[in-house]
């Protein structure tokens, strides 16, 4: 092979890689939009919070080893972090959702961008706000057996790839087999109709969130591993929009090819497009080129079809 | 008691058609006018107006500019900051090209510049609704920010790819630049805000606003009725961007002086905008207004009151202050979903039977 195909073939295989982790943070919007109809902006700081929370718990710059002296293991600092997204996502129900029940999409939208605004400057004041370097064992560095062949992938991206798979398949099983999970379709449903068989909708609503606070925390732990965990996490939702729009904001394997096909775009863009007028395309590529898939499926390539009647 | 109808009488159409039907609200409106125009310019000074008076008249243009569509055509937007970008830098261009054009005609003109860009930025609007237009309009957002960074032509190949603004006179009055006096910038502005509310209230309750307000409630029913969508649509983008280019000139010119794309109409603006005219009131001119005035007062008197009243450090003040906003926001969405319109309108109502309910 030439060595152009092969850096074709590089660049594709970096914007898949891209693509997944667009998705997990994709993923997190969708689960949070079926279940309570409502577009979480806060979605980026919640992996940023998540991932600054955890680099406290197992980090020795941490302020849990400033308290205590000691920091956890891995495992635990992730058991501790899940802890703090459950509650997170129990505080979010009790001191806003319950209230915002039956408001507009777009007042929920606001609330969402304000509860981004809380958690970020809270997470400021609790963790600091300078760049931590967030390291729990992920390898990094090229992947030997396809350097020997030539092409140069990175650990860190195949990792990431491989969580994001696992991380979807229990979400397909938690949804389809469990007792709550199918709780959690009638909600996504029916709001009313799952009310009247007797769905606690509260109690959903908090396990929806903690769940999205767990995509969340994965999703921070791969962007932090990769570049550190900073402000410019919480902006990785800006990314997550367009991917969104592009599979639907009803649709789980929506979230995931709608986050292939941006990322895979938006580095072929920025490689082959990107030099000629300028670069920095990446900003406005994504969302343009969900605009073009737009035009032809209004509601996103698997959302669910808008039926509308006067 | 003393907001009470009672026997104000209306013999002609013209009377019963009045903007504010209502004695009371006429008064009342000519006394804010007046101390607008008759008092604050002379008591006005550099600290009130740059921190207080111009943010609140041009992010009020802007937002009343937003809530026409959004409020009113219930088109959500997320470009209002590249709209007032592209208003920011016609004005630069425009009085770079030709020193000699009136100011006013300049503003004028990057209104209609940011209306022509508005226009062709809502055309998915045709196509897409809701919120995946919401997402569509920060194609936009992000597109021009980045144009105008890149684009050296725009910013007149500066260095630096700032753009500054040169001083400007109007009527022999310097309102740009470092040596206009306070309430010269001010009045300018303040002409200008009162102007294009006026029309604002006029045009919303004239065709185009109603036809707006059908597409607003439901469009399909409105189509049924024989209004064109697209059109309505495409209007209320029009007259939305040309209202903020308008403002976008404003902030550029008037008050900021210098502007550099990325921070000066970054996304934030585009929320910023969205949440006063939530805050204020979707649908509301009035509305518009409140929503800007809190939203740019807010940050100070918080600041004012932790970093003066608490003497706490200026970086955590920065911290508390964010969460704070986002706490207060999460609040009013709770308390009034439709804004301090819809507390202004209770209070009214209230008003009549003061002080004897029954």
């Amino acid at each position: 092979m030439s060595i152009e195909t092969i850096f074709f073939f590089e660049t594709v295989v970096s914007g898949l890689m891209t693509g997944v982790m667009y998705a997990l943070v994709a993923l997190g919007f969708v689960l949070i939009f079926k279940a309570s109809g409502l577009v979480n902006f806060a979605q980026g700081v919640m992996a940023l919070f998540a991932a600054l929370a955890l680099y406290d718990f197992i980090s020795p710059d941490g302020w849990v080893y400033a308290l205590f002296g000691f920091t956890f293991p891995v495992w635990a600092g992730i058991i501790l972090t899940i802890g703090v997204m459950i509650i997170l996502a129990w505080l979010i129900e009790r001191l806003m959702l319950q209230h915002l029940v039956k408001q507009e999409p777009i007042i929920l939208f606001m609330a969402s961008i304000g509860l981004a605004f809380v958690l970020e400057g809270v997470g400021d004041i609790l963790f600091g706000s300078d760049v931590k370097p967030l390291d729990i064992g992920i390898p990094q560095g090229a992947w030997d057996w396809a350097f020997d062949h030539g092409f140069y992938v990175e650990k860190l991206d195949l990792y990431a790839a491989a969580v994001a798979a696992v991380l979807v398949t229990v979400l397909a099983v938690f949804f389809h087999s469990t007792r709550i999970g199918r709780a959690l379709r009638a909600v996504a449903d029916d709001h009313q109709a799952a009310l009247s068989v007797g769905i606690n909708l509260r109690t959903i609503w908090v396990i929806v969130w903690s769940v999205a606070g767990v995509v969340a925390l994965v999703a921070g732990i791969m962007w932090g591993s990769k570049s550190g965990v900073q402000f410019s996490l919480s902006l990785i939702a800006l990314k997550a929009l367009p991917v969104l729009i592009l599979g639907g904001f009803t649709s789980v394997p929506g979230a995931i090819i709608g986050g292939l096909i941006i990322g895979v775009g938006e580095t072929l863009a920025a490689v082959y497009v990107g030099p000629y007028v300028g670069g920095a395309i990446e900003n406005w590529f994504a969302y343009m080129l969900a605009l073009v898939f737009l035009f032809f499926r209004p509601q996103g390539l698997f959302g669910e079809r808008i039926i509308e009647r006067v | 008691m003393i907001y009470r109808e009672t026997g104000q009488f209306k013999a002609t159409y013209d009377a019963d058609q009045a903007i504010f039907p209502i004695a009371q609200d006429r008064w009342f409106v000519w006394a804010v006018m007046a101390v607008a125009f008759l008092v604050i310019p002379f008591v006005i000074d550099d600290y009130w107006a740059a921190a207080v008076f111009l943010p609140l008249l041009t992010y009020g243009l802007a937002a009343l500019g937003l809530n026409l569509l959004t409020g009113y055509c219930g088109q959500v937007s997320l470009g209002t900051g590249a709209f007032l970008a592209v208003g920011a830098f016609s004005t630069f261009k425009l009085v770079t090209m030709f020193p000699e054009m009136n100011f006013i005609v300049v503003v004028l003109l990057s209104g209609c510049v940011t209306a022509a860009v508005g226009v062709v930025f809502g055309l998915p609007s045709g196509r897409i609704k809701g919120f995946y237009l919401a997402v569509a309009t920060l194609a936009a957002q992000f597109f021009l920010v980045w144009l105008f960074n890149k684009v050296g032509w725009f910013f007149n190949y500066s260095p630096t790819g700032q753009i500054t603004m040169p001083p400007v006179s109007v009527f022999g009055f310097e309102i740009t630049g470092p040596s206009a006096t306070p309430a010269a910038s001010y009045l300018f502005c303040l002409t200008f805000v009162v102007v294009f509310a006026l029309l604002a209230k006029n045009i919303v309750r004239g065709r185009i606003g109603r036809e707006w307000m059908a597409i607003r409630d439901m469009d399909i029913a409105a189509e049924l009725i024989g209004i064109r969508p697209l059109r309505a649509k495409l209007t209320a983008f029009a007259v939305s961007s040309f209202y903020i280019g308008v403002a976008g000139s404003l902030y550029f010119a008037v008050w900021l002086g210098a502007a550099e794309p990325t921070d000066t109409f970054g996304i934030d603006q585009s929320f910023l905008v969205l949440f006063m005219i939530i805050v204020g009131g979707l649908g509301s001119v009035l509305g518009s207004f409140l929503g800007a005035a809190f939203i740019t007062l807010m940050p100070i008197v918080l600041k004012n009151t932790m970093v003066g009243g608490l003497g706490m450090e200026v970086v955590t003040a920065k911290h508390v202050e964010i969460s704070l906003i986002g706490v207060l926001i999460v609040f009013i969405l709770i308390v009034e979903p439709h804004g301090f319109a819809r507390l202004w309108q209770i209070a009214k109502e209230k008003l009549r039977k003061w002080p004897f309910p029954y």
